[in-house]
């Protein structure tokens, strides 16, 4: 007994001596052992192209010795910035994206919010089958999902088309007024329910017991979904947000396929289209200036919303 | 309750409810309830006929000319997809898995520091990164391989920070410290007790990175004109994009769809619950 307890203590006190000295945590080359598999990718991955990127927005490429000289590129201060500011396309391009967001993000939250508040009342049955189906999509990638839709969208083969035709309707949803608005129900379409369920899972963690209270109070499911749930799950709607904002801005592969059978969706429909196109006809400099300015507006307006909404809060 | 008028009234908003959310569900079932239909079609019924309404039964046929067509590079693009998004996505859960446990367990200089560094990578979006990357990969030669691909995609901050979240709320410190005064090593601890306590923050983790892979277009089309190399993704888009000049691709783009998208959807449905426990611990502030 005591010979166990001597041979237990031999071993521990060294180990306990060790953990002393650095502040009862493991050794630096044990603590770098778990951080470097991540850290290092991350840095290579992330950090450096970020780095990178910036760097190249710096730069130009400048000629020797007129038409037939060769090119090289040297620094050019904010140079390339200064282009995409003068840029047209690039202005248009965010304006159609902010059309877009401006629509797209409130009507698909809003969506979102009644679908997640109603799967949270008594008033509703086959609530699994709902929130199965809503959430289903998220596993369709964009690109899948655009294909599934061009095929609803085009004259020749949609069921859709032929049905609103047939009652006198005659939609062009490829048409030039039209394709933004078809390119906004595929992001509906693919992340109404993965929004629905961060506000449903925020729903479920309020405790029962303050409905209850409510109740007695004589409030009804309205007040009680509006007045009591809403405010209680705002940080998930701000969060909701924050994402789709990131997201509209990103807004790359939906687009393209769609162009794929209309002419009306140009090479440079999206921010992210314009920096691709830029950086196929090897200007890497003024697509690198492209990404950083897209990067900033995402940035900002992310920040922004929160910082708005949590002033609304009396946060 | 007993009051006729309120019987009524919730009789009335239940049906409203009931037939608003039936009116959703068509809204999200219809793609998918279309996509089923057309690839069951020959290629000719696909615009004679009512594209909600089944006709020749077609699709073992069509699964053959998807499979077969060009030396059967559908299927090595499921492969690919296969090594990019599940591979992929557990290499990158365990990574993750480690650094969160370690920002979350572990007392060093610089960690509150080095979280907000990776917090600040979950706001990057994935679509700056591609064309960086790109210019470096071709400088390295990486550029037309499956690491152009692979690499960039294990890393996830989004992961991290899940795991930090997950590590904190299932590992009690005190099952740590005794499995130290056991004598088990950072490592031993950390796969022995803190792994199997994380199990299920871990799907969830998985699942967010595999779906980030799987979502993720830009990447794969900036780093691959090898057409082998591709993930399902891309190479259904190169498809539609020809089907202007060979209509017959049209049918194997739809049962690629199909294809690719259903083991996906089953897979999401079994999990759900995965989901909504990573869902609500990524919106605690």
């Amino acid at each position: 007994m005591t010979d166990t307890a001597a041979r237990a203590t031999s071993v521990v006190a060294p180990v306990r001596a060790r953990r002393r000295l650095h502040g009862g945590g493991p050794r630096a080359g044990t603590v770098a052992a778990f951080l470097t598999p991540f850290f290092l990718p991350f840095l290579l991955f992330y950090l450096v192209p970020v780095g990178y990127a910036l760097w190249q927005s710096l730069r130009v490429v400048r000629r020797t010795g007129g038409q037939y000289g060769t090119s090289y590129t040297a620094f050019g201060g904010l140079e390339q910035y200064g282009q995409v500011l003068r840029n047209t396309e690039f202005w248009s391009s965010i304006g159609r994206i902010g059309l877009f967001g401006v629509v797209q993000v409130p009507v698909m939250l809003f969506v979102a919010l009644v679908i997640a508040l109603l799967l949270d009342t008594p008033l509703l049955k086959l609530k699994a089958f709902f929130r199965i189906t809503a959430f289903m999509p998220y596993a369709v990638p964009g690109v899948i999902a655009a294909i599934m839709w061009s095929y609803l969208y085009s004259p020749q083969l949609s069921p859709v088309v032929d049905l609103l035709n047939g009652v006198g309707l005659e939609p062009d949803f490829l048409g030039p007024g039209a394709v933004l608005w078809s390119t906004a129900n595929v992001s509906t379409w693919l992340w109404t329910g993965y929004n629905m369920l961060i506000m449903f899972s925020a729903l479920q963690s309020i405790p029962q017991e303050l409905y209850e209270a409510a109740r007695i109070d004589g409030a009804g499911n309205w007040t009680i979904a509006w007045r009591i749930k809403v405010p209680i799950i705002a940080p998930s709607i701000v969060l909701t947000s924050v994402f789709s904002i990131i997201g509209t801005l990103q807004l790359y592969a939906e687009p393209a396929v769609l162009r794929q059978i209309s002419s009306n969706i140009s090479s440079t429909f999206t921010p992210n289209m314009l920096a691709y196109t830029v950086a196929s006809g090897n200007n890497y400099q003024q697509a690198a200036a492209i990404s950083v300015v897209i990067a900033v507006i995402t940035f900002v307006l992310s920040f922004g919303f929160m910082r708005l909404t949590a002033k609304r809060a009396g946060l | 309750m007993s009051n006729p008028s309120v019987i009524r009234e919730s009789r009335v908003s239940r049906t409203a409810v009931m037939a608003l959310m039936l009116l959703l569900a068509v809204y999200f079932l219809l793609p998918v309830y279309f996509l089923v239909v057309a690839a069951t079609k020959p290629q000719g019924d696909l615009a004679s006929t009512n594209g909600l309404v089944f006709s020749h039964f077609n699709l073992f046929e069509n699964l053959r000319v998807l499979f077969t067509r060009s030396d059967g590079i559908f299927g090595r693009w499921a492969l690919n997809t296969v090594v990019y998004a599940v591979l992929g996505a557990a290499v990158g859960t365990l990574i993750s898995a480690l650094c969160g446990y370690a920002l979350a367990k572990f007392r060093f200089r610089g960690r509150e520091v080095l979280f907000s560094v990776i917090l600040g990578g979950v706001l990057v979006p994935t679509t700056a990164l591609a064309l960086p990357l790109f210019l470096l990969f071709s400088a390295t030669g990486l550029v037309n391989t499956y690491l152009a691909v692979f690499l960039p995609s294990v890393v996830s901050p989004f992961g991290v920070y899940l795991a930090r979240v997950f590590a904190n709320a299932s590992v009690p410190q005190e099952l740590i410290e005794s499995a130290r005064l056991d004598g088990a090593g950072e490592f031993r601890t950390f796969f022995s007790v803190a792994f199997r306590l994380m199990a299920p923050a871990l799907v969830t983790i998985f699942l967010f990175q595999f779906v980030a892979i799987w979502n993720n277009f830009f990447l794969p089309m900036v780093m691959l004109q090898k057409e082998s190399l591709f993930p399902i993704t891309l190479g259904l888009y190169e498809w539609n994009g020809q089907t202007a000049r060979a209509p017959l691709l049209q049918q194997s783009v739809i049962t690629g769809s199909l294809v690719s998208i259903v083991p996906v959807i089953v897979v999401f449905v079994l999990l759900q619950r995965f989901w909504r426990t990573g869902l609500a611990a990524g919106s605690l502030k």
